[in-house]
């Protein structure tokens, strides 16, 4: 009993971290869905955010409730900025014209973010305590974060929106026609720059929420774009298409690379968490490289 | 051709567009004018600025000088999002279609203009959202029916045939029921009877729902066949316009398909 009470306390703190990967990931899949680019900003973008709303209290010395709607307004003009300057030149472009531009954007929003607001590490208070819940230690002796639940049901909202916003509504299947076709999108009368705009400024607003999820975990830092890195495992393994993939490509890594930690971890040695999801990554790709829910690339030959 | 079909005013105007790339020269000093319901062809050896002239009027370049009258409205340039609302739908030579999507999904898209519900409507289903949609499919069906592309309804894109591909990129612009639909080389690359079956779908489509018809094509049977009226273009200039007939015995024409002699 002992034994496996412990198992299910790794493994649902696992997946509740897991959940903040799918947050991350989520980012990338809507830029991804709407462009067909891998957007290497989003890290940035998050960043950006999570600084944008300390800064913001901070220097004007408002509360956080007051801060974060000004945060979302100007990650939504952050959104439609980089579609006006950077990516409405390049419609038409190929895809790594696309990509190459958002790595020259992640230096430049790093670069910004820094400049405004300084590069000092900085805390940030939600307001949702980092405490185990009491009931279930009290009750079965397991550690789970309340602060984690919390992001779960967050995480929990935004994905139902987005899938319904995918798969439902008309903006779904214009950003699927955008994404494959430029050209035949706009000859359909798909207003591309509209949608593009939509997108941008969504991601940003995701960047925010994970932002600030992950920057009061580990302290607002430059350290959170390499939160990004994580969730290319999540991508690989949910999909770069699929806003389900996503999540459930994350809550694996979260899982497993938890459950390496402990159970694997002793036997090597320890310091698995770093790596594990890469490799588990690279198994992936060589058995199913579109990914659990990606779309199956067909071609004709 | 019905006698019924009957040929109406000027719809579409384009006086002396000339258009440059850099130092090339793609068009210079081009006008015609298209007739409601009529099916008009522009032909001319390879680089004459056939496409080139077809993307002005579809606004996917913008002419230096000369200006368009669509309907009666004057214009410098052509927005290809405002085309496609005034209802001038097109193909393209090298097939763009959505490759990822099902064949039903792909003429779906023609249709995105139509839709006017709001996305909280259509995310939670109710109000004009579930109307609509039905709507629409109703229509798509009709199309998919009309160009006999049922057994491939549910197939990704990819998956096709070249001539189903152009089959169905015909059908997406069908979906959006332009006025005026802009053919680039609808017959290209297709063997005999897939070239027929093309035919046959341009010619009904005219027929039965009353669409003006501008076409590139290259292949002079087909278009001497089925155009009520032809502009020639050779080098970017205009070397004649008329019906089929008066076109081909125009020695300038002759010429530029011959060569000097």
């Amino acid at each position: 009993m002992e034994i496996f009470l412990r198992f299910l306390e790794v493994l649902i703190s696992g997946l509740l971290s897991g959940v903040m990967y799918s947050l991350v990931a989520l980012g990338f899949v809507l830029i991804y869905k709407a462009s067909g680019v891998f957007n290497f900003a989003q890290g940035a973008m998050v960043f950006f955010a999570a600084l944008t709303t300390v800064g913001v209290t901070e220097k004007f010395g408002v509360p956080l409730w007051v801060a974060i709607p000004i945060a979302i307004v100007i990650m939504a003009l952050l959104g439609l900025a980089i579609e006006k300057f950077v990516l409405r030149p390049l419609v038409n472009q190929p895809d790594i014209t696309l990509f190459m531009a958002t790595i020259g954007l992640t230096f430049f929003i790093e670069g910004l973010a820094q400049l405004v607001w300084g590069s000092t590490v900085r805390p940030l208070e939600l307001g949702i305590p980092d405490v185990p819940i009491e009931w279930l230690l009290d009750k079965a002796g397991m550690f789970i974060s309340f602060f984690d639940l919390v992001a779960a049901g967050i995480c929990a909202v935004l994905v139902t929106a987005l899938v319904l916003l995918f798969n439902k509504t008309k903006i779904g299947r214009a950003l699927r026609a955008v994404a494959d076709d430029h050209q035949a999108a706009l000859s359909v009368g798909i207003p591309l720059h509209h949608v593009w705009g939509i997108v941008w400024a969504v991601a940003g607003f995701i960047a925010l929420v994970a932002g600030l999820l992950w920057g009061s975990r580990n302290g607002v830092q430059f350290a959170l774009t390499f939160v990004a890195l994580k969730a290319l495992p999540v991508l690989i393994l949910g999909g770069f298409t699929s806003v389900p993939g996503a999540i459930v490509g994350g809550l694996i890594i979260g899982a497993t690379e938890k459950l390496a930690e402990v159970y694997i971890g002793p036997l090597v040695g320890g310091g698995i968490e770093g790596w594990f999801p890469y490799v588990l990554a690279l198994l992936f790709l060589l058995v199913r490289p579109e990914g659990l829910f990606g779309e199956k690339i067909i071609r004709r030959i | 051709m019905t006698d019924a079909r009957k040929i109406g005013d000027v719809i579409l105007k384009v006086d002396n567009i000339s258009l440059r790339f850099g130092g090339v020269k793609a068009l210079t000093d081009i006008s015609f004018d298209v007739r409601e319901h009529e099916i008009r062809a522009i032909i001319g050896p390879n680089g004459a600025g056939k496409s080139s002239m077809l993307n002005v009027i579809n606004g996917v370049y913008t002419p230096q000088e000369g200006t368009i009258t669509f309907h009666g409205e004057v214009r410098q340039d052509m927005d290809t999002h405002q085309a496609a609302e005034n209802g001038i739908a097109r193909t393209f030579q090298n097939i763009a279609l959505f490759t990822g999507m099902t064949v039903l999904d792909n003429i779906m898209t023609g249709r995105n203009l139509k839709i006017k519900s709001t996305f909280i409507e259509q995310a939670f289903w109710f109000g004009r959202a579930r109307r609509e949609e039905i709507e629409n499919r109703k229509k798509v069906e009709e199309i998919i029916d009309f160009l006999q592309l049922q057994s491939v309804r549910k197939t990704p894109v990819a998956r096709l045939p070249y001539g189903i591909k152009k089959r169905v990129e015909l059908a997406r612009a069908l979906a959006a029921e332009p006025t005026m639909l802009l053919l680039d080389e609808p017959m290209a690359g297709m063997n005999v009877e897939e070239k027929q079956d093309m035919c046959r779908f341009v010619l009904d489509t005219n027929d039965q729902f009353g669409t003006t018809i501008v076409l590139i094509e290259h292949d002079m049977g087909v278009v001497m066949d089925i155009s009520d009226r032809v502009v020639v273009l050779d080098y970017g200039k205009k070397i004649g316009d008329g019906t089929p007939n008066e076109v081909r015995n125009n020695p300038d024409v002759i010429k530029a398909y011959l060569g000097a002699h």
